[in-house]
């Protein structure tokens, strides 16, 4: 039985199968078409901690091929509340369910419950852990819009320590070829097993703090979110998200095919105008993972 | 034996624990659980006839298994267990460091799933490097301060 933990269980073509099997999900995924792939089987989504597009994308894909959804978001009208542990509500949910979709605080929740599921786990978070299904969609974006997944330059920007999709996706694009640019505040930098794994696969850039450095050489800005909490003084944090914001004069110093990502949500670390530029991604990017969960529930579940 | 061995008392039944890495001897003592009841000589930073510094364990009335001796090996690798009685070594063995680690050590990150109330056993793997550390079957993070993680 296959579960989807962690990307890096995945090899580069395995993540291609993946993509392509997205591609052929869109026009369902749009509702241009429909699906009944499938039909009678059940999802059950248990959120353990908020999320918006994560926990909607999926319900949507399912729910797009024709299955059904169960699940909570939150715990506060769960048995979690009177002391269950994750092992038996995993038990107990992977027999309601033909697959569970599972984020949760603890870094490791996800592979536990592969322990105790009977039927396929798939990641959506687990703490400051892997968010497997979010590097595929972001990879699926960059591969729609640039038209390829290789020699490219990803500038990666913003907090990139507390940032859990920065982390498996400069993996992955390295592992496919492509040069990552670094650019965080002090403090905030990447994690050194991340960097000293792009390193030793000779696909590490520019590491700096300030997205000027590498914007006229940047294919693709990776914006991510910078915490308020992380920063005890707010003067400081004002300075900070101020010197890391992507602007259209930020933008207009790259080259002309620039594209801007970002996981969502944002807070201000992107201006409201770059959303009308023909720059801006991430909306597409959101969208995204639909296809990219379609793919990988059909793939799960065999519906074919 | 060698003189360095001879620079304190030689025992008569127990343990010798050689080539440790220098200044690990105590991280060793944690990682077997052995306390200071025990009579025992601690050489640290000794001369090694192959060059560079070891630490030495000569351990009194403790014989070490080779199960023992994998949790000596988490801290020293290339340590090696000789095992006397009546004055004489009648067993030396290395100490292996093993691929799986079961149960004996605890994560160091807090927010670990294997550190909640789950009913799982802890579980970490040599890592691929060579490097010898260890990581969380869980949470995929490295160990770290080895020797006080151990149940």
């Amino acid at each position: 039985m296959r579960h989807v933990i962690s990307v890096h269980d995945f090899t580069v073509q395995e993540i291609v199968d993946v993509l392509d099997r997205a591609v052929d999900m869109l026009p369902i995924a749009r509702g241009e078409d429909s699906s009944d792939l499938l039909k009678g089987k059940v999802l059950a989504c248990i959120f353990f901690e908020p999320s918006t597009r994560t926990r909607l994308s999926f319900e949507t894909a399912m729910l797009r091929l024709g299955g059904g959804v169960i699940g909570f978001a939150g715990t506060e009208a769960t048995s979690v509340v009177k002391g269950e542990t994750l092992a038996d509500t995993i038990r107990m949910v992977s027999g309601y369910a033909d697959a569970v979709v599972l984020r949760h605080p603890r870094e490791g929740a996800a592979k536990l419950a592969t322990e105790f599921s009977a039927v396929p786990v798939l990641n959506a978070g687990d703490g400051a852990g892997q968010h497997p299904t979010q590097t595929l969609l972001d990879l699926f974006t960059i591969r729609a819009e640039m038209g390829r997944l290789e020699g490219l330059n990803i500038s990666m920007v913003g907090d990139l320590r507390y940032g859990r999709t920065v982390h498996s996706l400069a993996i992955a694009l390295a592992k496919f070829g492509n040069t990552i640019n670094l650019v965080a505040p002090e403090g905030l930098e990447m994690p050194a097993e991340v960097t000293t794994y792009l390193k030793s696969m000779g696909r590490l850039g520019t590491i700096c703090r300030s997205p000027e450095e590498v914007i006229s050489s940047t294919d693709i800005l990776y914006a991510t979110r910078i915490q308020k909490e992380r920063f005890p003084d707010l003067v400081e944090y004002e300075r900070v998200a101020g010197m890391y914001r992507v602007d259209p004069d930020l933008l207009s110093r790259g080259p002309d095919n620039l594209i801007v990502m970002h996981p969502l949500p944002r807070v201000n670390e992107i201006t409201p105008e770059v959303d009308k530029m023909p720059q801006a991604k991430y909306f597409e990017q959101a969208f995204n993972g639909v296809p990219v969960r379609m793919a990988l529930l059909s793939m799960l579940m065999g519906g074919e | 034996m060698s003189e360095h061995l001879m620079k304190v008392q030689r025992i008569e039944h127990g343990t010798v624990i050689d080539h440790i890495l220098a200044g690990k001897a105590f991280d060793v003592l944690s990682v077997l659980g052995i306390s200071n009841e025990k009579s025992m000589s601690i050489l640290i930073n000794s001369h090694s006839k192959k060059g560079g510094k070891k630490d030495i364990l000569k351990i009194e009335d403790v014989e070490l298994s080779e199960l023992e001796a994998s949790r000596v090996a988490l801290i020293s690798p290339r340590a090696t267990i000789n095992i006397i009685v009546d004055g004489h070594v009648v067993r030396k063995f290395n100490a292996e460091a093993p691929e799986v680690v079961r149960g004996i050590l605890t994560c160091s990150n807090p927010n670990c799933i294997s550190n909640q109330n789950e009913p799982v056993t802890s579980e970490f793997r040599l890592g691929p490097d060579g490097g010898h550390r260890y990581v969380c079957n869980y949470c995929e993070r490295d160990i770290v301060d080895l020797a006080t993680r151990v149940r």
